[in-house]
Formats: C-alpha cells, structure tokens, sequence
C-alpha cells in the first residue's frame, strides 16, 4: 500500500540543470548546487510514494512529470514573531502625534 | 520531436520570443543602437482613454489619493521653519489582486485575450504574478507563473511564497524554482510548449497601463489642491512604474511635475547568489534591479524594454531596509493603512524628502500594495534573524545589507542617499555602445543616445569620445 492515491494535492520536484551544466558568470555557491524546480497539482498516477516519479495535472489541467516531492504541501509562510523593536516605533510615533494635537 | 535541452531552447529565443509576444521589435529599428520608442509605444501600445476602459473592465484604476495627515505633522515638526511639504499617497492596493501591477496586466492580458493567445504566462516573483492570474482569470486565459522563490536548501523567501500562493488563489499554475538567471530557460520552454501569451513586465501594452496611474493622480491633486504635485515619487526596481507614471502625468499635462524614483540599498548583496538570496528583506523595489535596469534597459524579457527611466527620472534616491519598515510602522501606525512594505520604499523618501523641501509644495507617493502573511515587516524581520541578520534600533546609516537591519530611533533619522544620475547615464551609454559592439557611431544612434538619456548632444560626444569610439 502506497502513501499517496490519484486525485490527492501533491508538490513534484524535477532538477533542471546539475551544477556541471549551470550558465556561466554564476556567483560560485550558486554554481555548486543544481537548479531545482516544482510544481503542483493533482496527481494523476494510481499511487505512489514520496521519492517516485509521477505526473500530475497542475490547475490549468496540463500534465507535467517529476518525482512526488511533497503531499498536501503546506503554505509555511506566517506574520513570524511579534517584533518588539516595530511595537515600540508605534508607541513613541502615537505619543508624538498626541503631544502635537 | 524539438530538442528542449536547455542549449537548443536557449538558440531558439529569438524565435520563441517573437511568437509569444506578438511584437516585431525589428520594424522600429534604426542606425546601429537606435529604436523609435515612441512609435513603438504608438502602433502597439494603447492610447490612455483605451487603457482605462480596458482596465475599468477588470476591476483596475480610480483608486483613492489621501493626504497622509499625521505623518504631514510629524514632517512638520522636524522640518526647518517654512519647510516641510505634503504627502499624499495612491492606495494602488485596492486595484484587483492589491497592487499597481495589475493596471500592466490588465493591458497584456487584455492584448493577449484579442489577439487569440489560449494562455498568459509571466515570470516573476513579485505583485506582477497575481496581477497577471486575476486578470486572465476575469478574461477566461490560463496563466502560468514562473518564480524563483527557495534558495538550495529548499527554504523559501516569505514574501515570494505568500505570491506563490496568492497566484494559486486566483487559479494560476505557478512553478517555482531556486535561484538563478536560468529560469529564464523554463519560461522559454514553457511558452514553446503551450503557445501562450509572454505577458512582460516590459511590453509597450504594460507601460501603456501604467500611464492611467499618472493622469489619475495629477486629476485628483488638480480637484484636490487646484494644481498639479510638485513632485512624484515612485519606488523603483524594473522601472516600469515610474516610466509608465511618467508618461501618463505627461499626456495629462503635469509637465512641471518631478519624478522622483526611489529603491532599497541592497548593495554589496548579489542578486544570483544562492547565499545571499535569503538574505535580503526586500525581494523587490531594490538596487539589485533598480540599478541594473536603469543603466540598461534591454536585458529584459523582450528585445526592446519600454521602461527607460533615465528617459524620465529628475532624481534617484535610496533608502535602508530599515527606514522602509519604519516607514510602514508610521503608516499603519498613524493612517489606519496597513500596506506594503517594499512598496513603502517611495513613502520612506517622500518622508525625508518632503523635511527639505517648502511647506507649499506637495509631493505624491503613487503606490501603496496589499500585505498579508509573509510580506510582513514583522515577516521579513523574523525571517532575517532566521538567516543570521543583526536587527535592532540604532542609526540608519550604520546598517549594512546582508548583516543588519536597523530601525530607526526617530522620525527625524529618515534621509535619503542620491545616486548619481550623470554616473548612471554614462553607465547607460557605454553599455548601448559595449553590449552591441559598436566601434563607430552614426548620427541617429547619437540622437537615440540623446533621448534615452535625456542630455544634451554635447554631454553624449563627451562619454564616447572619453570610451575612443569614432562617429561616422
């Protein structure tokens, strides 16, 4: 029984270029990684595990392969931490415009 | 079957081009370096009174333009006596999708949808991505977005992955990449592939949409203070907003109106370093873009780029990271607007500006753009002591890109640095002459040189002579 079925939301991932074959005039370290893309959509292959290569339908219906890279892939992205630094300009700025009135 | 091989998809770019954007760039091509940029605006541009109805379609334009009251005070209190100008500033954040991008969408989709393209596709990590996803959706195309978003450890910019995912709200494929210029072979192999629409950031029918920015805004100060603002200060990067602005207070007749353009120093950072990618707080509105695209339009996405700020730009000013994200502190702090932050860039030296210049003038910040989890100050700050970036209060000009953002202590801190605009042209010169290898110029070209970079035919024999190239 594999991990993920057709039909799910999944992420694939598909290197473009190893780094022997990236353009010339890169800075160093970005010549030393490979270029790496993925896209997302429904995956159309019966079921697979991450690591396996499969095709999926992205949201405008075109069918793209690449080797499954993630399932339900998660938005990581937040508001991060309150910033103390930022709370504190809003205090003093408020107090100012309060001394002017 | 064609070879998709990223050396024979590269050879085919030409000809790729030319089908995706529908433009024959070569008809208005003279001398050895020249082009007619008017013309080409004309013939395949849109006049401004066919843009607002194409983007009043759409949902884009007549946004509102307040006065920035309390932020006026406090320029106010910290200015010189009989200084300190108002601030105005265009919510361009309530246009469809949340920023001034979608006004160059609505026109390249519109475009695209006429003259039966089946799709639109754009690359960008920036606004432009679900301004271009809304505007095809409304016009029933499908739209594929192209970004670079993680560095090599997978670890994505948080403000590129919040545009990741608001294309996808607004249905778009997006394929995302890490860094480096070679995305530029995707999106070639993507537009051979599907036959759609290149929907640039730097076609003439983008530019064109932009223009309505500038009339708009120079009708509202004209009903507002019965005359046109005295400066306008747009925040640069690819230079298609302050171009398309520039253009459209023109055509309204503002034509003493100064254009200021204004960018995030980032310098010392490079822009395809997979290291210092995450490193910035600021993926956009910055020198990395703002700098390279001045001083040489047409390394863009299409042969001839219609945003040519040196064409335009009366000053050219930047500010640090830092100043930016206090500025949008101020701004939601004080105004009730919670927006931005890179598009603040243009507000944080309309604040230091506006402290030089007489308490009559009015100065107008023509963009303000949607925020939202990710493209956060407090976001990008938490992100950047993540990656190992010093962040503290403290003296603007003490921090350094890549190692520090300092917030500053007060109001009265917030100034600008100049660049200078005589260095930046004769960038633009001996580049138009390097680029194309060009050993003698003609006549023509030296007249192109003259507009391009808005001088005189002495200053541009001057900058040849001084790189020994010949005029026929």
């Amino acid at each position: 029984m594999k991990q993920v079925k057709r039909g799910e939301w999944v992420e694939i991932e598909e290197i473009l270029l190893e780094p022997e074959k990236r353009a010339k005039h890169l800075p160093l370290d970005t010549k030393k990684v490979p270029l790496v893309q993925w896209f997302k959509g429904y995956m159309i292959t019966e079921e697979a595990n991450i690591g396996d290569e499969v095709e999926i339908k992205t949201l405008i219906g075109r069918k793209v392969k690449g080797k499954l890279s993630d399932i339900n892939p998660k938005h990581v992205h937040n508001f991060g931490e309150p910033i103390k630094e930022l709370i504190d300009v809003g205090i003093e700025l408020r107090d100012e415009i309060i001394k002017l009135d | 079957m064609r070879d998709i091989s990223y050396e024979a998809i590269m050879a085919r770019k030409n000809e790729i081009m030319k089908k995706a954007v529908g433009i024959d760039y070569e008809v208005f091509d003279y001398g050895q370096i020249a082009f007619d940029y008017e013309e080409m605006m004309k013939k395949v541009g849109y006049s401004l009174e066919e843009v607002r109805k194409i983007q009043n379609e759409t949902k884009v334009g007549n946004t509102p333009l307040y006065e920035l009251k309390n932020i006026n005070k406090l320029i106010k209190k910290y200015s010189p006596k009989g200084k300190g100008a108002r601030v105005f500033l265009k919510d361009e954040a309530v246009n469809s999708s949340g920023s001034f991008k979608a006004r160059r969408a609505a026109v390249s989709v519109y475009h695209a949808e006429k003259h039966g393209y089946k799709g639109v596709i754009a690359a960008t990590s920036g606004n432009y991505g679900a301004a271009v996803a809304a505007q095809a959706l409304q016009r029933g195309l499908k739209c594929i977005i192209v970004q670079e978003v993680y560095d090599s450890r997978k670890i994505g910019q948080p403000e590129i992955l919040e545009k990741a995912r608001k294309c996808e709200a607004y249905g778009a494929e997006v394929v995302q990449l890490t860094v480096g210029p070679e995305l530029f072979y995707t999106f070639l192999k993507l537009l051979e592939e599907t036959g759609y629409f290149n929907a640039s950031l730097y076609t003439p029918f983008g530019i064109a949409g932009v223009e309505t920015l500038g009339s708009e805004l120079a009708n509202q100060m004209l009903e507002k203070e019965g005359k046109y603002p005295d400066v306008v200060i747009a925040t640069n990067a690819g230079g298609g907003n302050l171009t398309g602005t520039a253009r459209g207070l023109i055509k309204q007749g503002a034509k003493d109106t100064k254009i200021f353009g204004a960018s995030v120093d980032l310098t010392g950072l490079h822009m395809a370093s997979d290291n210092d990618f995450n490193k910035k707080s600021f993926t956009t509105g910055h020198t990395g873009f703002g700098v390279p695209f001045a001083t040489w339009p047409d390394r863009a996405d299409v042969p001839r780029n219609a945003a040519r700020v040196l064409r335009y730009m009366d000053r050219y000013v930047t500010l640090t990271q830092g100043e930016v994200f206090y500025v949008t502190e101020a701004l939601a702090q004080l105004e009730g607007l919670e927006r931005g932050p890179a598009g603040n860039t243009s507000l944080a030296a309309a604040v230091a500006i506006a402290k030089e210049m007489d308490e009559d003038k009015t100065i107008v910040v023509q963009e303000t753009e949607y925020t939202g989890a990710g493209k956060h100050p407090t976001a990008q700050l938490t992100f950047a002591r993540e990656n190992g970036i010093e962040v503290k209060r403290g003296k603007p000009e003490d921090s350094v890109p890549g190692e520090s953002v300092i917030i500053p202590e007060s109001f009265e801190q917030l100034k600008v640095n100049d660049l200078s605009l005589d260095k930046l042209k004769k960038s633009l010169i001996k580049n138009a002459i390097q680029k194309n290898n060009i050993k003698e110029l003609d006549n023509e070209d030296i007249e192109f040189l003259m507009e391009d970079t808005n001088k005189s035919r002495e200053y541009i024999l001057d900058v040849v002579n001084s790189l020994d190239i010949k005029i026929k």
